[in-house]
């Protein structure tokens, strides 16, 4: 209960509604969002492709961004965090 | 520039790579390479140039198709026959990747037009098939600060590197200051040329161009790689900037381009004094530059 009430707080400046696409779209996209916003900036993300639960978190942590939480929002889809952070 | 579903989808295998991403696919994009010689190296280089989505591929070649060319110079298609290379290429790479957009030169490539040419380009990958041509290339790279991606081959054997003159590195002609003597080394018309040995060399060719356009990995500047297919095995040498370079040295002695004439019929000029057992990717062209 806490840790979703700290996750309410997290501003969100972006969001990218990923549903119906697969891996490794789902991660080009993100990091194509990822790359347009501002360092600091956070990117919410909604999936519904179930390796991608796993895969796009796990991949845009190679890439150096910071995930912030990772969620189920329904019966399907799931909510990645990520924030842009100065990596590079 | 934003990318349509159809650009993710045809890059995606390349822009989940580590250290493209979307930024790396977008230098891609906006790069201009300038490939001479559409033979037996500037093939495949040029065809994964236009699969990886580089913006802008100039093509120069003067001849035309032939059917001996096709055992290695995989840009063309028996269909092509009698085409100018340049419009065979040119066919290939649009078909392979609509995005590209391919420049093309049928002329021939001389002192009086290279470096008009290539000054619109940031990479020039050289793939010719003569001397004369080799040394203008390096020339003009040097004098429009373009750094210079090149390949040779011969029978079983290839050389590649890659040459920024204008940033420090070492120069073609620091390795090797004069071209050699017309008639001293077969050409590829004369002595053969393994296609798959062509397309090691040129694929090279391409993986450090677009290493260089991507600014990625260990860059072929200051290295000089010799390839033998036989042995399948490679040799790498380092290379450095040669102080009494006649172009690039301390105290140069060329200020301008040199047009070599290239007399031997049959022939091409040998490189007698570093390797001298390679040359180029395309059969010799009889005709003199003018």
């Amino acid at each position: 209960m806490d840790v979703s009430l700290e996750v309410q707080e997290i501003q969100i400046n972006k969001e990218l509604n990923l549903k119906g696409k697969i891996c490794p779209y789902t991660f080009i996209e993100s990091m194509l969002a990822l790359e347009d916003m501002e360092i600091g900036e956070v990117l919410r993300i909604i999936v519904d492709y179930p390796p991608a639960v796993c895969d796009v978190p796990k991949s845009l942590k190679n890439e150096g961004y910071e995930i912030l939480d990772v969620r189920p929002v329904n019966e399907t889809d799931w909510a990645i965090v990520v924030k842009n952070t100065e990596f590079k | 520039m934003r990318f349509s579903d159809e650009q993710i989808h045809r890059y995606s295998r390349q822009m989940i790579l580590p250290g493209i991403g979307g930024k790396g696919q977008r230098k891609l994009t906006e790069a201009k390479v300038f490939v001479l010689g559409a033979g037996g190296l500037g093939s495949p280089s040029s065809l994964y140039l236009a699969a990886a989505g580089v913006g802008t591929i100039g093509l120069a070649d003067s001849d035309q198709v032939e059917l001996h060319n096709l055992q290695r110079q995989i840009l063309h298609r028996t269909c092509h026959i009698g085409l100018p290379k340049v419009e065979s290429g040119k066919k290939t790479l649009e078909s392979l990747n609509p995005d590209v957009k391919v420049q093309i030169y049928s002329e021939r490539i001389t002192s009086a037009n290279i470096r008009e040419i290539i000054k619109d380009y940031d990479l020039v990958l050289d793939g010719s098939d003569n001397f004369p041509t080799r040394f203008l290339v390096n020339d003009a790279c040097y004098f429009e600060k373009k750094t210079l991606i090149s390949g040779a081959i011969l029978q079983f054997a290839g050389q590649l590197s890659t040459f920024k003159s204008h940033a420090g590195g070492p120069c073609y002609r620091c390795l090797f200051p004069e071209p050699p003597p017309p008639g001293l080394v077969p050409s590829c018309q004369e002595a053969g040329v393994l296609g798959a040995v062509a397309g090691v060399i040129g694929l090279f060719q391409a993986n450090e161009a677009l290493k260089e356009i991507l600014g990625i990995g260990q860059s072929m500047v200051g290295r000089f790689l010799l390839f033998d297919a036989l042995g399948l095995s490679f040799t790498e040498m380092k290379i450095s900037k040669n102080p009494k370079c006649p172009l690039c040295g301390e105290n140069p002695t060329i200020k301008e381009l040199i047009e070599y004439s290239q007399s031997c019929q049959a022939g091409s000029y040998e490189k007698g004094s570093f390797h001298g057992d390679v040359c180029s990717g395309e059969d010799y062209n009889p005709q003199s530059p003018s």
